[in-house]
């Protein structure tokens, strides 16, 4: 089985999604020709030629309002915006139009299509090349959004986000893109949107992450094993839908939690999941939810190590839910 | 250079009804009597709905009155399997393409006939089987809509366009200017229709813009473009049936601006009285699209006062009868405020559901 990092299972995805659905067309700026600034694209043009793969103007309004116009029309668009950072300026098109688009139609149109974009800290990118915007999104009714963590998990959960006649946002952890290796199979495989995976079982409290922190959250808990606390990691895979049932059934069996996630702690995804995990597993909590995020501050480059929930962080947030 | 010279308008129809003498159209006189004949038709359901609006009868109505000609003319230049994205002022087009009065009361009381099920605010028409996009309330973001759309189109070798309609005002958001250079860059078969219709609500185009108008944004983006007179339906069909060649001939996307006159308020929530500058209303109101055409149909002989009167009032009775069918439809049932989010509905909706259906059991709802 041949080992892949992330920018390889997703070209090796966009390669085989390519050729298996004709209406699948791929854009976004330096994403043609060049192969796209992380190199997720390359090869896809000189395969499927320019008209199927191609650079667009740097315009993400653009890129994304032409997406949805693709998308009416019943062709599959696969949209790459740049970092996740530059998304804003197509906010309107994707909260306004591509979220709501089946539902104002009445159900006669879709806006069918996959948003990728790489996000996150931890490559020195400063205020704007480093943000988790999800809690952005997952407050629109109308957009699923899935993010990864490893390749083997890039491959089969961008393999059902491409079969998905929902929008679906695929953010990418671009600190891991090269860096996060696995045996990757060749041939193609679905992973299910809205199943979260139990990365590593254990008894005496639940760690919930997604996407590159989820590799943080696997170092603290091997650390917490050695101070004797046996702790279940969950890799979320997708935050909408979520799996609740996954989150619900860990929860009632350890009595604790610990949330992590890059993206600042206020109104943050791990404030939905601890009111989540409060509403329907209050009698079995031992300790309140902790929420280890980053800060409530724009993305300070000097400061990103300080910055980001490091496993000694989540390690601190372990034992204080143990302790409390 | 800081100017270019002022682009001329492309006009034919005097409001006497006459035409330039050589002058040869290609419009047929039945298509020139159901243009028409749908221009009165929406001006009379226009006026219809402001009066149901002020009863209290609808929520929300727009009125297209003085811009009907560069809509129908424009709209009967397409092909019916050409897509329309409208803003939100050109029922006149889905008229013409085909939707009854029935099925239009059916989207202004928003009842469980309506096609967007009641969540839409009225006059947010569209169709599906007519291809014309459903309004959003959103300006702009149907530009780039109708440019992806029309390169679709493109890649898979069909011979349609898209035509997507807005107003002055619109064009000064930043999805028109990625909307005209995506078009551009990717030579799509699209054609920008814009309604230069001097006011967006409020604000005189003064306010909107220093240059000449939207016209003239089109050789900046390297594509070609016509202005009309917007209120002349024989130089309106000929500029967009001529865009439309050029579109599938692949020398698109192109753009359109039709100079017109908004004679009405810019909603039923609006009050011109309070900003329209004396005169301007006894200036354009004999220039309107309406006037001119039926000049010309009843100096042709293709029309007649006696017509006028027998339309107007088979026109009023069609109405009134959908009104009263339409007022009478009950409204979309609460469980479908939850469909149509995603193409099934998940856990969480689920729960929401069910919560709101006890909730309402348990009130006596």
């Amino acid at each position: 089985m041949p080992v892949m990092n992330i920018i390889e299972a997703i070209n090796n995805t966009l390669h085989q999604a390519m050729e298996e659905n004709e209406d699948i067309v791929v854009f976004g700026e330096d994403v043609g020709y060049f192969g796209g600034v992380f190199r997720a694209t390359v090869g896809l043009q000189e395969k499927f030629g320019e008209m199927r793969c191609f650079d667009t103007p740097i315009c993400e309004q653009g890129i994304i309002g032409f997406a949805l116009g693709m998308s009416n029309y019943g062709m599959k668009p696969v949209p790459e915006i740049q970092f996740a950072d530059y998304m804003f300026p197509a906010y309107d098109q994707i909260v306004n139009e591509v979220a709501k688009t089946r539902y104002r139609t009445g159900g006669k149109w879709q806006a069918s299509m996959v948003i990728r974009t790489p996000y996150g800290g931890g490559i020195h990118g400063g205020h704007y090349h480093s943000q988790s915007p999800e809690a952005q999104y997952l407050h629109t009714p109308g957009i699923k959004l899935v993010i990864p963590s490893d390749p083997y998990e890039t491959k089969g959960l961008l393999h059902s986000a491409l079969q998905e006649d929902d929008p679906v946002i695929f953010l990418e952890p671009k600190r891991i893109y090269r860096a996060s290796k696995a045996e990757v199979p060749e041939e193609k495989y679905l992973i299910p949107l809205g199943k979260a995976r139990i990365a590593r079982e254990g008894s005496d409290l639940t760690l919930i992450g997604y996407g590159a922190q989820h590799h943080e959250n696997m170092k603290a808990a091997e650390q917490a094993s050695h101070e004797g606390i046996d702790v279940e990691v969950l890799d979320l895979r997708t935050l909408n839908p979520v799996d609740v049932e996954a989150i619900e059934n860990s929860v009632k069996k350890t009595g604790r939690c610990v949330v992590a996630h890059e993206a600042p702690l206020t109104m943050g995804y791990g404030a939905e999941l601890s009111a989540m995990i409060m509403e329907r597993c209050f009698l079995h909590l031992e300790a309140p939810v902790y929420r280890c995020a980053g800060f409530d501050t724009p993305f300070s480059n000097a400061h990103e190590h300080d910055y980001m929930p490091n496993s000694p962080r989540v390690l601190k947030g372990i034992r204080d839910t143990v302790d409390y | 250079m800081k100017s270019m010279k002022p682009i001329e308008t492309l006009s034919y129809l005097d409001p006497e009804g006459n035409l330039p003498k050589g002058y040869k159209h290609e419009i047929s006189d039945e298509t020139l009597i159901r243009m028409y004949q749908v221009m009165q038709f929406t001006k009379r359901l226009d006026e219809r709905m402001i009066t149901l609006q002020r009863q209290g009868q609808v929520n929300f109505a727009m009125s297209s009155r003085g811009e009907e000609g560069c809509i129908v003319a424009s709209a009967a230049a397409l092909e019916q399997c050409d897509w329309i994205y409208p803003q939100y002022r050109e029922q006149a087009s889905i008229f013409w393409r085909g939707m009854s009065a029935q099925d239009y009361l059916h989207h202004m009381f928003l009842n469980e006939k309506d096609d967007s099920k009641g969540r839409q605010m009225a006059n947010h028409f569209g169709r599906r089987e007519l291809n014309v996009m459903t309004v959003s309330s959103t300006l702009a973001t149907q530009i780039p809509h109708a440019a992806g759309c029309a390169y679709a189109m493109k890649i898979s070798g069909k011979k349609e366009v898209a035509l997507c309609y807005f107003g002055e005002g619109a064009a000064s958001e930043g999805d028109f200017h990625g909307a005209l250079n995506f078009g551009a860059v990717r030579k799509v078969p699209a054609i920008f229709f814009c309604r230069n219709n001097k006011w967006a609500i409020s604000t005189p185009i003064e306010a909107q813009y220093s240059g000449d108008g939207i016209a003239p944004r089109a050789p900046g983006y390297g594509i070609d473009f016509f202005r009309v007179d917007g209120n002349d339906v024989f130089a309106v069909y000929e500029a967009t049936k001529k865009a439309r060649e050029m579109c599938l001939n692949n020398e698109g996307p192109i753009l359109i601006e039709a100079m017109t006159y908004r004679l009405g308020a810019h909603s039923t929530a609006d009050d011109p009285t309070k900003y329209r500058p004396e005169g301007e209303l006894t200036e354009w109101s004999p220039k309107g699209p309406i006037v001119r055409l039926g000049n010309y149909l009843k100096k042709k002989k293709l029309w007649s006062e006696k017509k006028d009167k027998e339309f107007l009032e088979s026109a009023y009775e069609e109405i009134e009868e959908a009104i009263k069918i339409a007022r009478d439809t009950p409204k979309p049932g609460i469980e479908s405020m939850f469909q149509d989010i995603y193409s099934d509905i998940p856990w969480n909706l689920r729960e929401q559901r069910d919560f709101l259906n006890q909730f309402r059991e348990e009130e006596g709802h």
